[in-house]
């Protein structure tokens, strides 16, 4: 099965991720690929099968709602590429 | 030679002071120095600080510390570059994290400091740990140590490659479709992955939430037990770790495998196993029986669509997990008019191809139209795949199979076919999408060139002490572990 409706520039621009055109095309070949060897997952009969999306079910978790220490300021913000008086710089956002 | 101690003798002879972790230390830095400009193991390492610890834990010794408090006191171990160690750099082997310095410590790295040891060097991998080879770290190629023209796998390829050259006692990785064992496999070490909820995931960058787990690389079976008692535990921090208390480990080593019942499941000796591999794994269920196991064939019937399943789930959990480096809050930034393209560019200038690959398969199959026919199959598919082994595990107490289908392949054999490269990890995928754990260990050899071959043994969940008790007999029986890369 090849991809149908796959379009590597669409899905890119919906991740966010700038491609050269030898990233788009290289990409394009090697996912149809990948998504071709996917459809054997048509096989399987899963009529009745629930979906798993962990193995180890747990629900519901909670801890106490209680004020503790959390990291400073200061160190939260050293990794940052552009900051501003303790704020994280970013372009323009509205006019 | 000291490097080449297991901890458990590395224990020993500190605690009749034969030894200092200093010199232990200095040992592992000094076995660095010779011999991993051909491994390439380590990205990178601070010598001041590996010794300060060790100085530190010397202290602590002569203050009347012990190993009852200290499991692992004195004892150098070397993280995945994928763990947050406070005051290291963290970069995933990837360009997009820049200079990142981890402002706290995982939790496993915070059990490990109470059990004494000493937190060192940053193990390469592949990128986000997305692959099999360690051939995506952005910045080189980790070499096996038994042929270094030969990948050490992956994603944790450093950890296991450091581990068998012995430039740490031990080491953690992270297995989301057999990182830990696969390399294990391949360089010759023991490698294991818990349950899934057995190991805290805090401070643990993620890359499939619901598939990974950290896990040991170390010398032989004791040590495995020793360093996965001291990680596993609740942690409020991570919501998905499991309440279960955590056993003694070491004490269900006594070699004593009468009458356990060990699966083997006909679906893992397909074409495209190696003959050596087969033959190898065989006279090793064979040395099973004679220590007393009875092994029974068992079926998985689902297990040919592990492989597809994991490559919905994985790239659909990583491409929202991956979503957080934006070059906004930290990490490398590219300049952009407007967000969108800071977004854009930072991404595609900071990640390399495979994790582009799968930040866009794993995209494409959560979109509107594709979902219900990729990402909810899948995890049906998964269902059925699990419930294959919670009926296994029914009749056995454990499964054994071949870790890989072949040894170690040559650098650049696969890195252009994804689909080859994805195949390689097609035994251990199915035990983290059942949650299950599993260990590799040693059973033999290559002939020309001398590879390792590795054991997978797997176990029911919070199974660990069962399939230790199994491989460690086995260990005992015979002489593989002993062997050491030539170097």
């Amino acid at each position: 099965m090849s991809a149908q409706g796959f379009d590597v520039k669409y899905v890119a621009h919906l991740a966010r991720l700038a491609l050269t055109p030898e990233e788009e095309q290289k990409f394009q070949a090697q996912l149809g690929n990948i998504l071709g060897y996917i459809a054997k997952l048509n096989e399987p009969d899963v009529s009745n099968v629930e979906p798993t999306a962990h193995a180890v079910p747990l629900v519901n978790v909670t801890r106490p709602d209680v004020v503790r220490p959390s990291l400073p300021h200061d160190e939260a913000m050293r990794n940052a590429p552009s900051q501003i008086n303790g704020l994280f710089q970013v372009p323009k956002i509205v006019e | 030679m000291l490097h080449q101690l297991t901890i458990s003798d590395l224990s020993t002879k500190l605690a009749k002071r034969e030894v200092s972790a200093r010199e232990a230390m200095r040992a592992c830095l000094d076995q660095i120095q010779r011999v991993d400009g051909q491994v390439k193991a380590f990205l990178s390492h601070d010598e001041a600080d590996a010794l300060k610890q060790a100085d530190d834990a010397d202290k602590l010794i002569a203050g009347g510390a012990t190993q009852k408090t200290h499991p692992l006191l004195g004892v150098p171990l070397a993280m995945k570059d994928v763990l947050a160690v406070r005051g290291h750099p963290l970069n995933c082997a990837s360009k997009i994290l820049g200079n990142f310095i981890s402002p706290y410590d995982a939790t496993a790295i915070t059990k490990l400091r109470e059990a004494g040891a000493i937190i060192f060097g940053r193990l390469n991998m592949d990128e986000f740990a997305m692959g099999s080879s360690t051939e995506n770290s952005a910045f080189f190629t980790t070499r096996n140590p038994w042929d270094t023209s030969r990948i050490p796998g992956g994603s944790s390829g450093g950890s296991a490659a450091a581990v068998a050259a012995d430039e740490c006692f031990a080491a953690l990785g992270t297995d989301t479709g057999g990182s830990i064992r696969q390399p294990a496999a391949l360089c010759g070490c023991v490698g294991m992955k818990p349950t899934y909820g057995r190991v805290s995931r805090y401070g643990l960058v993620a890359f499939a939430s619901s598939l990974d787990q950290i896990g040991p690389f170390t010398k032989d079976v004791r040590d495995c037990a020793t360093l996965l008692g001291a990680i596993s535990g609740h942690d409020e921090r991570d919501s998905t770790s499991i309440p279960e208390p955590v056993p003694d480990y070491a004490a269900a080593l006594d070699g004593n495998i009468r009458g356990l019942k060990i699966g083997l499941p006909k679906e893992y000796f397909i074409s495209g196993l190696s003959q050596e591999v087969s033959d190898a794994v065989s006279v090793a269920v064979k040395k099973l029986t004679e220590l007393g196991a009875e092994v029974v064939e068992i079926f998985l019937p689902h297990t040919e669509y592990a492989a597809a399943t994991y490559y919905i789930i994985a790239p659909a959990e990583a491409s929202a997990n991956l979503a957080r480096f934006d070059g906004i809050r930290y990490g490398a930034r590219v300049a952009g008019a407007d967000p969108f393209e800071l977004y854009s560019k930072t991404r595609g200038q900071g990640f390399g191809a495979e994790v582009k690959r799968r930040i866009i398969l794993g995209t494409y199959v959560l979109s509107s139209g594709y979902y219900d026919a990729y990402y909810l199959r899948a995890q049906k598919v998964r269902t059925l795949i699990r419930q294959d082994f919670i009926k296994a595990f029914e009749k056995v107490d454990a499964i054994v199979t071949p870790t890989t289908p072949t040894p170690a392949f040559k650098i650049g054999e696969k890195s252009d076919d994804p689909i080859q490269m994805y195949l390689s990890d097609v035994f251990t995928i199915s035990c983290n999408l059942a949650g299950i754990c599993g260990l590799s260990l040693p059973c033999g050899f290559s002939a020309e060139p001398k590879l390792p071959i590795g054991l997978q043994l797997l176990g029911k969940p919070f199974g660990e002490s069962t399939i230790l008790k199994i491989a460690h007999a086995y260990e005992q029986a015979t002489s593989w572990h002993q062997e050491k890369p030539p170097l």
